[in-house]
């Protein structure tokens, strides 16, 4: 089985669905002849032709804008916008077009595309590079969003997406794009949207996370496990649809949770996950529900790991929860 | 009367400027077509309709020009919440619809009901769209005025400006991509030619060379705002300019030459020529919706020489000239719609007010995640508790 990294994962991907599926096409900025300024497109042009692979001018609003219009014709187009924090412009699209599509004409017009796009911090890129707008999307009704950890999840869940009726937004961690490798099976799998996978079993803590940040909250765990404290690590893979059943059974079970993400704290999905979490542990909660997350200002640029919510700042949760 | 002085303002600061054009150059480039004189008569070589396509067309202007007074007046009673219409734009409308193949889609603005109806939207049905009940196709999802009817390619109206302006050059793309002969018309006002999705539309139209018709209906007006404080170009025609498209400046209360610009962009865009973009000048008669009174911002005197220009007038007195219709047959027609109206009005108030409650959570995704699903029952639960969180309308 060939080892990839989550760029090759994603490339091999929309490679496998381009090929089965004739109708589905990619448009952004630089991913055609270049392959796109992360190479997550790197030959599909070359394979599939400018027709399929399209160099679009730069406006986001125009490449989510014209993805809609194809989406509506019956293509799944597979729109990347290249910095999540460049998403912006495309909000009235996504928002009041994409989003609401279907709802809107009664059913008449699905647009089902997978927005495709880089997100996160923790690679010295400053406000405009690092930032993590999933709660954003999870807020609007009619939109699904996915954030893999991992090549085999990264390529799994591009699968599904891109064969799933509704729209959704492709969280792609940027920061551990070529770090994150793994063993990833040759031809197409599915890993189904709505299912987190628990990646650690243990009995005295859930620590939930996603994307680059599932990697600090496994170093927190191991870590962890030198003081003792027996950790449950969850990734959560899908946000919309969330698999409420695992986190719930698993927080039933421990008793404690801590909540990782690298977006600001208020109006997080950690605050999301938190109030279900009360509704439905409430009896069984030992300690009061924690989230360990980026802080309420822009992204910073120098003190970027004081931000980030990594290992020793989780690992500190968990030993306060556990001593609750 | 703050805005008129601001109109006025704004007159006189382009007449500052007018140095600096050369209005004579822009009346070349993109000169009002007009084939409708304002007598009535035109010129049999450019009328570009048969008699029969012409009086049908006619016949559907007249509908919606009845439509569009009967539904404010059912608004006015109370009975539908909002309506906006397209009174003295229908030539723009209906030339248009009537210069498209069958299979070409239709991204509307929200004026543009007519083409729905021409398209095959039984008028029931949009009645009960205004009403937003059991029989509403948009199961009482949107405001009235913000209908989709798929079999007759007319794509669902959202009130955000522009937004379908990209979306009609990303269905051009894709029909050209699965080799289809449907060329996309998108319809918007001259107010969403200063929206960011109008910019970035005619750029990607002009770069992906995508075969697309943009009509901009230049009524004049966005809401209070004048055209004059919209844009500092002498036209909206010569915006194609800069993006490398084709531009056509009509007169839109013109049928025929409104009909006749549509098959040319048409047929350019079948054959791989591109976009083109079609200023349709016209003038929006009426208030901008129910919601507005443009007497708070427009004098009566600047819509009074429009009156005389009402393009139904002017393409009756052509019919009558050229002895297709008589005074008496113009009546009946029009008799005719207001009976069409009244019963397809009767036909659609006879639904239930309401659609079935679980239509709230339908079509949010292919299929309810738990969340919808524990909500419909949270609510149902609710409604059984205490009617009242089901009252009122």
């Amino acid at each position: 089985m060939p080892t990839m990294n989550i760029i090759q994962a994603v490339n091999d991907a929309l490679r496998l669905e381009m090929r089965r599926d004739p109708n589905v096409v990619i448009l952004g900025e630089d991913v055609g002849k270049f392959g796109g300024v992360f190479r997550a497109t790197q030959g599909l042009e070359q394979e599939f032709g400018t027709a399929r692979v399209i160099d679009t001018p730069l406006a986001e609003s125009g490449i989510i804008g014209t993805a809609v219009g194809m989406a509506l014709y019956g293509l799944k187009p597979v729109p990347e916008i290249q910095f999540a924090d460049f998403i912006f412009p495309a909000m009235d699209q996504i928002v009041s077009e994409v989003a609401k599509y279907r709802y809107r004409s009664g059913g008449q017009y699905p647009c089902p595309m997978v927005i495709r796009t880089p997100y996160g911090g923790g690679i010295r890129g400053g406000h405009y590079h690092s930032q993590s707008p999933e709660a954003h999307f999870i807020h609007t009704a009619g939109l699904k969003v996915v954030v893999p950890s991992n090549p085999y999840d990264a390529k799994g869940l591009l699968i599904s997406a891109i064969r799933d009726e509704d729209p959704v937004l492709f969280f792609e961690p940027k920061r551990v794009y070529r770090a994150a490798k793994g063993e990833v099976p040759e031809g197409e799998y599915a890993v189904p949207l709505g299912k987190a996978r628990v990646t650690r079993e243990g009995s005295q803590v859930t620590v939930m996370a996603w994307g680059a940040m599932w990697h600090e909250a496994d170093q927190a765990a191991r870590e962890a496990a030198d003081d003792g404290i027996d950790a449950e690590v969850i990734d959560l893979r899908s946000l919309q649809p969330l698999d409420i059943d695992t986190l719930s059974g698993s927080v039933r079970k421990t008793g404690r949770a801590v909540i990782v993400h690298e977006a600001p704290r208020t109006c997080g999905f950690g605050a999301e996950i938190s109030a279900l979490l009360q509704e439905r542990c409430f009896l069984r909660l030992e300690a009061p529900i924690v989230r360990v997350t980026g802080f309420d200002t822009p992204f910073p640029y120098t003190l970027e790991n004081e931000y980030l919510p990594r290992a020793p700042r989780i690992l500190k949760a968990i030993r306060d929860v556990v001593a609750y | 009367m703050r805005r008129v002085r601001d109109i006025e303002e704004a007159r006189r600061r382009k007449g500052l400027e007018a140095s600096t054009r050369d209005p004579a150059k822009l009346e070349r480039e993109f000169p009002l077509q007009r084939v409708l004189r304002d007598d009535g008569s035109a010129d049999p070589a450019e009328v570009g309709l048969s008699d029969a396509e012409i009086l049908e067309t006619w016949r559907w202007m007249v509908l919606s020009r009845e439509l569009d007074e009967r539904m404010v007046t059912l608004q006015r009673q109370g009975r539908i919440g909002f309506y906006i219409g397209a009174i003295g734009e229908e030539a723009a409308v209906f030339g248009s619809v009537a210069g498209l193949q069958k299979q070409d889609w239709i991204f509307p603005s929200y004026r543009e009901h007519g083409a729905a109806l021409m398209r095959g939207m039984p008028l029931s049905t949009f009645v009960c769209d205004l009403l937003g009940n059991a029989g509403d196709r948009m199961l009482g999802h949107q405001m009235p005025c913000h209908e989709a009817w798929r079999p007759g390619n007319f794509v669902s109206i959202s009130a955000p400006i522009a937004t379908q302006v990209p979306q009609a050059i990303g269905a051009a793309v894709a029909a050209r991509i699965k080799g289809d002969d449907m060329v996309p018309l998108a319809y918007f006002g001259e107010g969403a030619t200063s929206a960011n999705d109008f910019h970035t539309g005619m750029n990607f139209a002009g770069v992906s060379k995508a075969g697309v018709i943009l009509v901009c209906r230049n009524n004049g007006w966005a809401i209070s705002v004048p055209l004059e404080l919209q844009t500092a170009s002498e036209t909206i025609a010569q915006k194609s300019l800069a993006y490398g498209i084709r531009g056509e400046r009509v007169d839109g209360n013109d049928l025929f030459a409104v009909h006749n610009a549509t098959r040319r962009a048409r047929a350019r865009a079948a054959a791989g020529e591109g976009a083109t973009l079609i200023e349709c000048v016209t003038y929006r008669l009426e208030g901008h919706s129910t919601s507005d009174d443009p007497r708070a911002y427009r004098p009566p005197e600047l819509v009074e020489p429009w009156r005389k220009k009402d393009p139904i007038v002017r393409l009756t007195r052509y019919l009558e000239g050229r002895g297709l219709l008589t005074a008496e047959g113009s009546e009946a027609v029009h008799a005719e719609a207001r009976e069409t109206i009244r019963k397809a009005v009767e036909e659609a108030e006879a639904h239930e007010a309401k659609p079935a409650l679980e239509t709230l959570f339908e079509g949010v995704y292919a299929e309810p995640l738990w969340q919808q699903r524990e909500q419909l029952e949270e609510l149902r639960t609710a409604i059984e508790a205490d009617p009242r969180v089901a009252g009122g309308r």
